[in-house]
Formats: structure tokens, C-alpha cells, sequence
């Protein structure tokens, strides 16, 4: 496979403006009248491009063939399932009957979004084994923050909030674990993995004390690996008197499976963007709805949408609740994609997609395993949907580091994995291929690892000095964030080189 | 499942049986064998089985036209999402696949477009907020000002924040949500009853060494500016506090941006810059602040253009990451990673397709359109309209305490003429009375005014 990223060398739009061009068409209104008071007026107008219409719309077009995504081909991104995004999902949302509807507008004209909603709700309890839904987070970590929140009301309900003030993390998670048990006033315990990433009874045991409020955990955990313990590390860490909470960025795996619920959890959130097939838009919009216990269930944000017979509406009148977490009532375009792809998909297309899934990956981590230089930890185990590889041999040998390698497969068109992560994995490359790629592109992408090696161990140059082949080569990254160097607008005034 | 399933190309039986046997494996099942029994056989779904695209979007689109959408009745309301005109060509930029099926850009050297176009918009912001540094996007308003309130508190190691009454609701139990945890308190301060303005007196008397932030609204939600708000700045200074000024966007091609009026950190909504209002998200949460020490501080993406290493060529790549919860965990500046970064990209173009004269007369033609509502309204006998003596923008509160019915009822009635009317203040402030908040923008025409004008006078005589 050949490949060559467009290469525009396009110009800040500022540098593209000229006085007098306008883009715009506003209704031609007389607006002699408009009289403001001069105190209130702005000064020095604001240093916006001055452009026709054709002019922005090319530039953000070869801005657009300068990026990467999931519709141009294999976006291997550990811990992000970044799976194809059915279009009809994005097609049914392109319509003013969702695009126009105000989020205060009477009940009676919106009984289809709020039934949409609802239906949507239900089905995301039925999927994770839980209780009752919140569609409100705007994104996995306000998922989480939502999280850490419930588990403060609840200790709090307890008269225990002023004692349980830890809550534990793995050292293997992802870094919004810790950030949103922080930012929900709680200290950080971090506990030791084992080597396969796995929780160490013996550890957790350890940091289970009066003061847990909880434990954050993901399943199958960052390794790919499943938590076969997960029975008894719920059942130690409810003796403890904590809750249980999923980090749902790894549900992928468990469609049908494996539903969180039934492995002890209390709070789960769920990454709408990954395993719902919602397009994430180069860094969002996605959404982020937890799903809780019965039990928990009074302490959900508010509102909730709610039904009685034939009319749904939004239940503000929620007591416990912890209260508003965002504008209005969550993410719902987004939202709406997920419930065609689920209705598309149903229990057998869910159930497939966990399973082939997870054969992608393991076919995949035993194919890249034989490949000259790479090691994967624990052979023997399988994996889920994602798996660990390690390029320290390859390291100590050529010289060519997970960085470098990562950058290489830009060349082939293939997105990199996560790399470097989690830490427990030396010179680690996480790759989730997802359930949508074809066995087809599985053996290209084991082409092109082997090419690579082959060129680390030959010419390895080649892949140190990548890439070549996409928009810019190796990107000076220190400069972006240096004191001296750093340009964050076009405001500032240009630094020298 | 029997046959191939469309998005899962290795569900053909054929190819799976293939690859099953390359591992070493007989059945799908054996991949899951690591997962113990009494989880797996409480696990299987209870959902509808798979239907063919053609049955799923005939289901969606039948559920979505069940909906009203204000395309559909003349609506007024805003009060934190406002019906703008979204451009063809946003539409259009925003459904470029390579932008709209990104991941975020971890990996700048086939993510150049994105990154670009989010360093752009974030020069937009900046240049529109009259600030030094703006971030590439927070959710929305709400999250973005209960940030702000957690920034103050860490900049300035003090607990209390100042607010004006008259503040959305949503806004404040947001940050009531996010600020609790880190110990801080709210306090709300009055505003005068006749103009809306802040009391300095009541400033005077609660700003103190616990402030760590004094916030006002430019427009308030009510739809009014804070004429004081230069003093506000300046008496929050003197005080070791940070001001911050949330505002709309549209406003800032004509009014003040938080910039020229002293601000520290401004925040503010993002979706009227050619975003649709989406039953009320995604939306877009714009952020910005002034100042080095603050910005090390931020919380949230932030995108810098450098070089490549060979100095060869610019290019953008995301900075200051050791702020993040990737790298710092518990010590990030906030727990934010997916954000709103699409939504960011239309604002962009947005902004690029107005400039600044667009910006001008889009303010223009608001502040014209409502004038004229105002007016209008003006006309119909009992009504007191706007209720705060003030200049607004976009927004202004209709007092119906001087007519017969409320403002509920006057609600339900339009809505049986097809009209939309304003979000109604009673729950949210008593003091108000029987009041509602009117959202007028360059949407509205002057026959949609006339209409609405027209069924409230009916609906008044009616009761009379």
C-alpha cells in the first residue's frame, strides 16, 4: 500500500484576509436606528478574517485533506475503539426536526426526542446490567466526575463522607480516573498493578481501608486483559463499605458478554463515541451517560427523562440528586446517533461486534508478536479487544523506539496506536483494531509492522527520520510548549526561530 | 449471526472460521473463555434483534417528526441556546469526513488539519473575548464558568466567589456542582430591581480576602448589560480577586468584549457561532484568560504552532499538555480530555465567513429585530416591556403582572396559535412576578413579530 497525505502548506487564515471581502449574507435590514451608548461599545474590533465565502470553504477543505480518520483507513488507537461510524447515523440527525428544537420548548413538541431518549436510556441499563441512566455527560470524564460525585452523595447519605474521603486507583488506568475522583474533592490512593496489569488481591486488600470511598477499574483492564478476579475484588471492595466504578472506555469487549453490572458494579460510565459508533469529531463532541444501581439511583444528575403512560417528559424533582453537571440535558445529537446504531445493531449485531472484536485483536497480537523485534507480555493469555505489545527489544537492538516506529506506520498510511501506555509495558504500543476492519486490512497492517521491522534492523534511518509521507515530517514539540517559543494565537506577535 | 453484518466485515463465516484457525482456536466462544461463567451467563442482551438500515431510519425519522422544531412555529426562546442562522458552508466544513472521524490529535503529523484549524478558532476566540490565551473548547457555558470558578480558587488560594442574582440557572447549579468539592461557596449579589445593575453597596460589603473571583454576565442572562462593570473589575482587583465575564459571542462584534472591560478569565457559549441548538448539545464552552501565570493554570486543550524539526515548515501540535489529566493525573487543572473540538471547527468557519463586519451587523440586525419586538410589545395595553431599564441584547424579560392572565397561560395560548413563547421567570425568580424572558435574533422577521404580537394582544383581551 502506498500513501500520500495531502500537502497543502496552507497558510494561518488570517494571513488570507483581505479588507473589504465578506463571507456572509445577512438580510438587508435598516438598522439607522441601532443606538448604543458609547461606553458600552468595543473599542478595537476584533482581528477576524475578511474572506468570500469560496475562500473559506477551500481553506478548511485542504485543511481537512491534511487530517486523518477513521474513513480513510485503519485508526488502531488503544483504549479509544475508534470502530467505522455508520453513516446513517449521521444522516438522520442532519434534519431540523432535531437540529431546530429548542431544549425548553413544551413537552408536547418534543415527545419524539424525549421518547428517543428515553428508549435510548433503557437501553444502555440493559447493556451494562445496571439500574437506571443518565444521558447528561458530555464526555467520559464528566461521566466519571458524575461518578465520583454519587459516590460522594452516597458516603455523605452514610454520614461517612467526612471519613471515606480515598478513592483508589490502579496505576495502570487512565489518567482521567484520578482527575475526576480529584476534582470531586477526593484523595487519590494509586495501587499496584500486577504484571499483567491486573489487580493484585493482596494490594487491594492493602488499600482498603475505613477511608475507601472507592475503586476505579476497567474491564478487560488496559492490557486487553480480563479481570477473571473481578467477583472478588467487588465483593472486597463492598466489605470495605466503598462502590465500585467502571471506567466504560473498554465496554467494547463485553457487549453481551460481560455486562459490568454483573461483575459488581455500582456506577458505570459509557463512552457513547467509542463502543455506540458516534463519529468523535477530532476531540469531540461525544457523550458520556452513567448508568447505577438501584440503590444509587436517587443521586443521578438532573433531569432524567421519564415516562408515564404514552408521555415522556424530564423529572426535575429528584431530592438526592447531585444536581446539574452541564447546560441543559446532554449531548443529544450525539445521542441520537447512538440510538439508530443501536437499533441497527440490536443484541446479535452487539454480540458480534464484542466478538469479532476481540478476534481482530487476539488474531492480530499473535500475528504481530512473530514479528522480528516485538514481544507480547503473557502469549499465553487471551486478550480482549485490545492488546499490549512491547518494542524494547527492538529498542536495545536498533535503536528504534516505539516513537519512532509509530511514526512509520503514519508512512502506511495506518494511524498509530497509543503508545507509551500504560507504563507498566516498556516501549509500549496499545492497538485496538476495533470489530470493523477487515481481515484484509489486519494483514496489511501486519505487513507494514514487518516492513518496518525489517527496515529497523536494515536501514533504520528510514524509520527514525519518519515520517515522510503525510503533511508535515517530525514535529518540533518542545518549541509548542516553550516559554520562549510558545505561540498558542496568531495574537501574539510571532516569536523568532 | 448467520449472515455477514455490514459494518463487521470478519462476520462472514467463512473468514471467521479462517482466523479462528490461524490462533489456534475452534470456536468464538473459546476467545471469552477467560471470563467466569456466572458472569457470562447473566450477560446476554434483552434488546430488539438487528434491523436493516432502511427499517432504522424510517423508525428514527418517524420518531424525530413527532417533534415541533422552531422552523416549524416562531419561537422565542434563548436563555443559554439561541436559534441562529448556521451558514451552508459551516454544514458543509463540519461534514468533511477527515475532520468529523478523527480521534483526538495525538498524532500531529497526520492531524495537521485539525490542529490548525483549532489553533485558528482559538485565535478567533482570543481576538473576539479581547484576551491573550483562549483554549480549543470546554462542554458549554455552564462547565466552562464552574472551571473558571475552580481556577480562581487555585490561582488565588481563597474559597468564595461572587455572583450576580440574575444569573442562569443552569450556570449556577453547575457550578455549585463543580465548585462544592473543591470548598468553595457561592454568594450571590443583587442587582438593582429598576436597571439590573449590580449594587455596589452589596459588592462593597461582601467581597473580601475570601474572594477568590468576582463574576458577572455582559449581556446578563435577563438580556441586559452591567454598566458598573469597569468598576466591578477594578474593586475586584484592588481586592486580590480575579474578575470574570461570561458573554455571548454574537454581542462581541459591537459591544465590549471581557478584554477591554479588565477581565482575568472570560467564558462564555460558543453554539451560536454557527452551531445548531440540538435540542441544547453538543455545545461548545469557550474559555480564555489573560496572563502567563493563568494560563499555566487552564484548564483544557490548548493547540501551539511550531516547526517541524527540521525548521523547515510550520506546523501546529498540542501544548502545555503537562497540565492534562494524561500526564498529570490527579494534579491536572481539570479532568477534561474529549471535548467539543468539532464544534470548535464550526466556529471557526463561522467566524471566518462573518469577520468582523459580519459580526457587526449581525449585532446590528439583533439589537434592530428586538428593538422593534420591543416596541411592538410596547403597544399592547398592561404589558411592561422590557422590565429592566437598561440597553439589551437579544434578550429582554416581558412583565404580564399587569394583564390577567400569567405567563404560563399566555405560553400555552400561543402555543395553540403555533408560537413558541419565552421561557417563563416564575420558578426561576418570584421577585420577578408573572414574567417571561423573549429571545428575539436575526431569524425573526418582522411578520413573525407582528404575528406574535398580534396573539398576544388577542390572548389579552380575551381574558380581559
Amino acid at each position: 500500500m502506498t500513501f500520500k497525505q495531502a500537502r497543502w502548506e496552507e497558510p494561518v487564515i488570517i494571513e488570507r484576509s483581505s479588507q473589504g471581502r465578506v463571507g456572509f449574507s445577512i438580510p438587508k435590514i435598516d438598522t439607522s436606528s441601532v443606538n448604543i451608548p458609547t461606553e458600552l461599545l468595543r473599542k478595537t474590533p476584533p482581528r477576524l478574517p475578511e474572506l468570500s465565502e469560496t475562500e473559506v470553504v477551500r481553506h478548511y477543505v485542504r485543511l481537512s485533506q491534511e487530517n486523518y480518520g477513521v474513513d480513510l483507513g485503519m485508526y488502531p488507537l488503544g483504549s479509544c475503539t475508534m470502530k467505522y461510524n455508520p453513516k446513517l447515523s449521521d444522516r438522520v440527525v442532519a434534519t431540523p426536526k432535531i437540529q431546530d428544537l429548542h431544549p425548553v420548548q413544551e413537552d408536547e413538541t418534543v415527545q419524539g426526542i424525549l421518547r428517543i431518549l428515553y428508549e435510548l436510556s433503557q437501553w444502555l441499563a440493559e447493556i451494562v446490567g445496571l439500574s437506571k441512566v443518565s444521558l447528561q455527560p458530555a464526555a467520559g470524564a464528566q461521566g466519571e466526575f458524575a461518578g465520583a460525585m454519587i459516590m460522594r452523595a452516597y458516603h455523605k447519605q452514610n454520614g461517612e463522607l467526612e471519613k471515606r474521603d480515598e478513592i483508589i486507583v490502579p496505576d495502570s488506568a487512565h489518567g482521567t480516573n484520578p482527575a475526576s475522583a480529584a476534582m470531586a474533592g477526593f484523595k487519590v490512593v494509586e495501587m499496584p498493578s500486577n504484571r499483567q496489569g491486573c489487580v493484585d488481591l493482596g494490594a487491594l486488600s492493602a488499600s482498603l481501608t475505613p477511608r475507601t470511598a472507592g475503586l476505579m477499574l476497567t474491564n478487560p483492564n488496559t492490557l486487553g486483559i480480563f479481570e477473571s478476579d473481578i467477583i472478588e475484588i467487588a465483593k472486597l471492595v463492598h466489605e470495605a463499605g466503598g462502590l465500585l466504578y467502571y471506567d466504560g472506555a473498554n465496554l467494547n469487549a463485553t457487549l453481551g458478554k460481560a455486562k459490568p453490572g454483573r461483575m459488581g458494579f455500582d456506577i458505570v460510565h459509557i463512552n457513547i463515541h467509542k463502543t455506540f459508533a458516534t463519529p468523535h469529531g477530532g476531540g469531540g463532541p461525544g457523550a458520556g451517560p452513567i448508568a447505577v444501581t438501584k440503590e444509587l439511583e436517587r443521586f443521578l444528575p438532573v433531569p432524567v427523562v421519564e415516562r408515564t403512560g404514552e408521555r415522556y417528559y424530564l423529572d426535575f424533582n429528584r431530592p438526592h440528586t447531585i444536581g446539574k453537571i452541564r447546560s441543559f440535558w446532554g449531548n443529544s445529537a450525539v445521542l441520537v446517533r447512538a440510538y439508530a446504531y443501536i437499533l441497527m445493531m440490536g443484541r446479535d449485531g452487539l454480540e458480534e461486534a464484542a466478538e469479532a472484536a476481540v478476534l481482530n485483536a487476539n488474531y492480530l497480537a499473535r500475528k504481530l508478536s512473530r514479528v522480528r523485534g516485538l514481544e507480547l507480555p503473557f502469549p499465553e493469555k487471551l486478550r480482549k479487544h485490545e492488546f499490549v505489545i512491547s518494542a524494547a527489544k527492538m529498542a536495545r537492538e536498533t535503536g528504534v523506539t516505539t516513537g519512532h516506529f509509530s511514526k512509520r506506520l503514519l508512512d502506511f498510511g495506518i494511524h498509530a496506536p497509543t503508545v507509551y501506555f500504560p507504563l507498566i509495558v516498556e516501549e509500549a504500543m496499545m492497538i485496538e483494531p476495533t470489530e470493523t476492519v477487515s481481515k484484509q486490512e489486519l494483514d496489511e497492517t501486519i505487513n507494514a509492522f514487518s516492513r518496518i521491522s525489517e527496515e529497523a534492523y536494515t536501514k533504520p534511518d528510514v524509520v527514525r527520520n519518519a515520517p515522510a509521507n503525510v503533511a508535515v515530517t517530525r514535529i518540533d514539540e518542545a518549541r509548542a510548549s516553550h516559554p520562549k517559543t510558545m505561540q498558542l494565537t496568531w495574537r501574539q506577535k510571532t516569536r523568532p526561530a | 449471526m448467520s449472515e455477514a453484518h455490514p459494518y463487521i466485515p470478519n462476520s462472514a463465516p467463512r473468514i471467521k472460521k479462517e482466523m479462528l484457525k490461524e490462533i489456534g482456536l475452534r470456536d468464538v466462544e473459546d476467545l471469552f473463555s477467560d471470563i467466569p461463567e456466572s458472569i457470562m451467563k447473566n450477560s446476554s442482551l434483552q434488546l430488539h434483534p438487528s434491523r436493516s438500515e432502511m427499517e432504522a431510519r424510517l423508525q428514527v425519522e418517524d420518531l424525530l417528526s413527532r417533534n415541533v422544531s422552531t422552523r416549524e412555529m416562531t419561537s422565542f426562546l434563548g436563555g443559554g441556546v439561541w436559534p441562529h442562522y448556521v451558514p451552508a458552508a459551516v454544514d458543509e466544513i463540519v461534514s468533511r469526513s477527515e475532520f468529523l472521524t478523527s480521534y483526538t490529535p495525538y498524532q500531529p503529523e497526520v492531524s495537521q488539519g485539525m490542529l490548525q484549524a483549532l489553533f485558528e478558532y482559538q485565535s478567533m476566540i482570543a481576538e473576539l473575548m479581547g484576551m491573550e490565551f483562549a483554549n480549543s473548547s470546554l462542554y458549554d457555558w455552564s462547565t466552562a464558568l464552574g472551571e473558571a470558578a475552580r481556577m480562581a480558587s487555585r490561582v488565588t488560594g481563597r474559597e468564595e466567589l461572587l455572583v450576580p442574582h440574575y444569573i442562569q440557572p443552569d450556570r449556577l447549579e453547575t457550578l455549585k456542582t463543580f465548585s462544592e468539592p473543591a470548598g468553595m461557596r457561592i454568594v450571590e449579589l443583587s442587582q438593582d430591581r429598576r436597571t439590573g445593575a449590580i449594587l455596589d453597596e452589596d459588592l462593597n460589603q461582601k467581597i473580601s480576602s475570601k474572594t477568590a473571583g468576582v463574576y458577572i454576565e455582559n449581556p446578563s442572562y435577563l438580556g441586559f448589560f452591567e454598566t458598573g462593570a469597569k468598576r466591578i473589575g477594578e474593586l475586584s482587583h484592588e481586592k486580590g480577586a480575579l474578575f470574570i465575564i461570561g458573554a455571548d459571542p454574537t454581542s462581541l462584534g459591537l459591544f465590549a468584549p471581557p478584554g477591554e472591560l479588565g477581565a482575568d478569565i472570560a467564558v462564555g457559549e460558543g453554539q451560536p457561532l454557527g452551531n445548531h441548538m440540538n435540542y441544547g448539545g453538543p455545545l461548545l464552552g469557550l474559555f480564555a484568560c489573560n496572563g502567563e501565570r493563568l494560563l499555566r493554570q487552564m484548564p483544557g486543550r490548548l493547540i501551539g504552532m511550531t516547526m517541524t524539526r527540521d525548521g523547515i515548515s510550520m506546523a501546529f501540535t498540542m501544548a502545555l499538555q503537562t497540565r492534562e489529566q494524561h500526564i498529570r493525573r490527579e494534579k491536572a487543572t481539570s479532568n477534561i480530555c474529549t471535548n467539543e473540538a468539532l464544534c470548535a471547527v464550526a466556529a471557526a468557519a463561522y467566524l471566518s465567513l462573518m469577520g468582523p463586519k459580519g459580526l457587526e451587523r449581525l449585532a446590528k440586525t439583533i439589537i434592530a429585530n428586538s428593538e422593534y419586538a420591543i416596541q411592538k410589545m410596547k403597544g399592547l395595553e398592561g404589558l411592561k416591556v422590557p422590565l429592566f431599564e437598561a440597553q439589551h441584547f437579544k434578550e429582554f424579560v416581558i412583565s404580564f403582572d399587569r394583564t390577567g392572565p400569567t405567563a404560563s397561560r399566555v405560553n400555552a395560548e400561543l402555543l395553540k396559535r403555533g408560537i413558541q413563547g419565552g421561557i417563563c421567570l416564575g420558578n426561576q425568580f418570584p421577585e420577578l412576578g408573572q414574567s417571561a424572558l423573549y429571545c428575539v435574533t436575526e431569524l425573526h422577521t418582522r411578520e413573525s413579530i407582528d404575528r406574535v404580537v398580534a396573539a398576544m394582544k388577542a390572548i389579552l383581551e380575551e381574558r380581559r
